[in-house]
């Protein structure tokens, strides 16, 4: 307080200040702790990121400013054009089989019966398993000699073993379908909710209408759960160009390069060749193709919805 | 998003159609209940959906028994891989057991504790904040939180393992200590967005009696809101619990050696180990695989319904 008289209506709008501005306190203290640990953890890597694909990134010896060097490497490089194309293939691929399948899956397990939910819980185990343990699991089930789990499958339907993962032209395949196995029961939930939102009296009517089943699919159960669709597909095309761990447990981007996919190569490129400055190019571009479709996906569903 | 469409296990419509009687409208859908119009009476339909059930139970469940299997049969190899375990052993686990597995369960259960721990507490003042105050930058604090869930651990990786060496201020070394994991985990957007939608629910009448009778702002979050919130918190465990588990780059650059690996990055070492056989490497398999199945036994409807929830949120 100072020294000079206060009249009340001055000391009111005082004390209003000081109670307005510790209120305006709160929410911050309450939010320090999720900004705080969001902008060491993600915004600053991602700042230094950006930062350091403009360097020749030596240790001990100083960083050297090469300007755009490192993106015309990385995007020249055959390796990583490679990559690109596998990425694309693998994350196309997988995204759509993964729904195809989610869909089938869903109009299969549609329902509530008991058992229905008990196949559900069951079918849906791949989704919560660690991918990591995924990985373990498909490469000893696509063990090449005959009598590896599927090639033993395969070998009752007078199919020689199938050299799944160690044949160039097979592996990126033998990945996809692994991927589609990881998703397809994760969309099967996503669209399940968009069938459960369906007007039950639209199948009553088209029943009497006297459409056919495809009809009813076509026209009736597809338009309702559009919405469910367009969350599946922003969510499957993100995961498909950031995908790591997949590949980099089954197969390792083997053999000769056939699955390496745009992260494992920055990931070799960063951590085994210790090339940080390419190996952050290569993270800011895909970062800045994810931003991209994320922006263009949500775009195209807002004015979806909309319309 | 209507409240039906994010409960996809209650997937018929709780109006009664006329034709139906008042006894079977309970028990047995109708025609009209699915989008095929499955029904449950015998017959070739009936038949055909109890095949396809089969099938997607054989593609989907089935390869789990055969880590099961293989992990308890010795001398298991990617060539007699079956269904059912031959020449039953509890042999693998002992050399799993001998190969650290254990120490590497213990890393990857104090992470996801810890991580879980951390990220609830964070993400549940945070989304507090954002429900139940508003303030100047309100919008710019949640896009913020919308972008973590953008900015992949993948496509950060190369940083962040720079950052982790050496914590920008306060130049810690996080690397090889179990923060390294937990720390980054913290501020996780979805769970943030989930809690802040789910409080922004809670009456103001509420909060407002509470207010009159002198609660202040953290009991007002731990003996009003929180109590409240129980349904999204588990959703957000859930999850949240998964998603720690399945972290497999960030425990990788955050090590600084090998046994500081959690146990799903732990299973490329123990494969890479001439000297085990495919039969260690699916024992630690199960091993990495136990935690997250029971989480998700028992709570399986929540994080069902979280999905759906988040994903008609999106």
């Amino acid at each position: 307080m100072t020294a000079t008289v206060t009249t009340p209506a001055a000391r009111g709008a005082f004390k209003a200040r000081k109670v307005f501005n510790k209120k305006a306190l709160v929410p911050w203290l309450f939010l320090a702790p999720g900004l705080l640990l969001a902008l060491v953890f993600k915004f600053w890597p991602m700042a230094k990121g950006v930062w350091l694909s403009f360097f020749d990134v030596r240790p001990f010896l100083g960083d050297r400013w090469t300007g755009l060097d490192n993106y015309t490497r990385v995007l020249t490089d055959h390796r990583f054009q490679d990559a690109i194309g596998h990425t694309l293939v693998l994350g196309i691929g997988q995204s759509l089989g993964a729904i195809f399948l989610g869909f089938v899956l869903a109009l299969l397990l549609e329902g509530q019966a008991r058992s229905l939910k008990i196949v559900r819980t069951a079918v849906f185990l791949p989704a919560v398993t660690a991918t990591a343990v995924v990985g373990e699991l498909w490469r000893l089930m696509y063990y090449p000699t005959s009598d590896g789990l599927i090639n033993s499958g395969l070998n009752f339907f007078g199919i020689g073993p199938v050299q799944f993962l160690d044949n160039p032209d097979l592996a990126l395949w033998s990945t996809m379908a692994m991927g589609i196995w990881i998703w397809a029961p994760y969309n099967m939930v996503i669209i399940m909710a968009g069938l459960a939102g369906v007007d039950r009296s639209l199948y009553e009517a088209a029943a009497m209408d006297g459409v056919s089943l495809w009809q009813r699919l076509r026209y009736v159960t597809l338009p309702a759960i559009r919405p469910a669709l367009g969350i599946v597909l922003t969510l499957a095309a993100i995961r498909g160009l950031r995908v790591f761990t997949e590949v980099y447990v089954l197969t390792g981007g083997g053999p000769a390069g056939s699955t390496e996919v745009w992260m494992t190569r920055a990931y070799t490129l960063g951590f085994t060749r210790n090339d940080i400055g390419g190996a952050s190019a290569a993270s800011v571009v895909l970062l800045c193709v994810t931003l991209l479709l994320t922006v263009t996906v949500n775009y195209f569903r807002k004015r979806g919805d909309v319309r | 998003m209507s409240a039906p469409a994010i409960d996809p296990v209650r997937t018929t419509s709780p109006k009664p159609t006329a034709r139906r009687s008042g006894k079977d409208r309970r028990t047995t859908p109708a025609r009209f209940d699915t989008a095929l119009g499955w029904n449950d009476k015998p017959g070739a339909a009936w038949t055909l959906r109890i095949l396809l059930c089969a099938i997607a139970l054989g593609i989907f469940a089935a390869p789990f028994l055969a880590i099961l299997s293989g992990a308890f049969t010795r001398n298991a190899s990617g060539s007699s891989l079956s269904f059912l375990p031959h020449d039953s052993t509890l042999l693998n686990f002992t050399v799993a057991g001998e190969r650290g597995i254990w120490d590497y369960f213990s890393n990857s259960l104090v992470i996801a504790g810890g991580g879980l721990l951390l990220q609830l507490a964070v993400c549940t003042l945070a989304a507090y904040a954002l429900a139940r105050h508003r303030f100047r930058g309100q919008a710019l604090v949640l896009t913020l939180f919308m972008l973590t869930m953008m900015l992949p651990e993948e496509v950060i990786a190369i940083p962040l393992s720079l950052v982790l060496g050496d914590v920008p201020v306060v130049h810690l070394d996080l690397k090889g200590t179990v923060w390294g994991v937990i720390l980054p985990l913290g501020a996780w957007g979805f769970s943030v967005m989930m809690l802040t939608e789910f409080m922004k629910d809670i009456p103001d009448e509420i909060e407002e009696a509470a207010r009159l009778d002198g609660v202040g702002e953290l009991r007002m979050l731990w003996q009003i809101v929180l109590p409240l919130c129980k349904p999204a918190l588990g959703v957000a465990g859930v999850l949240g619990f998964i998603m720690i588990w399945d972290q497999y780059l960030l425990p990788l650059i955050a090590a600084k050696d090998p046994t500081d690996y959690t146990v799903t990055v732990a299973l490329s070492v123990l494969r890479t180990d001439p000297e085990v056989g495919s039969g260690v490497v699916l024992a630690g398999a199960v091993i990495a695989l136990v935690p997250s199945l029971i989480v998700y036994l028992l709570l399986q409807r929540s994080l069902v319904t979280g999905i759906a929830a988040g994903a008609t949120k999106g």
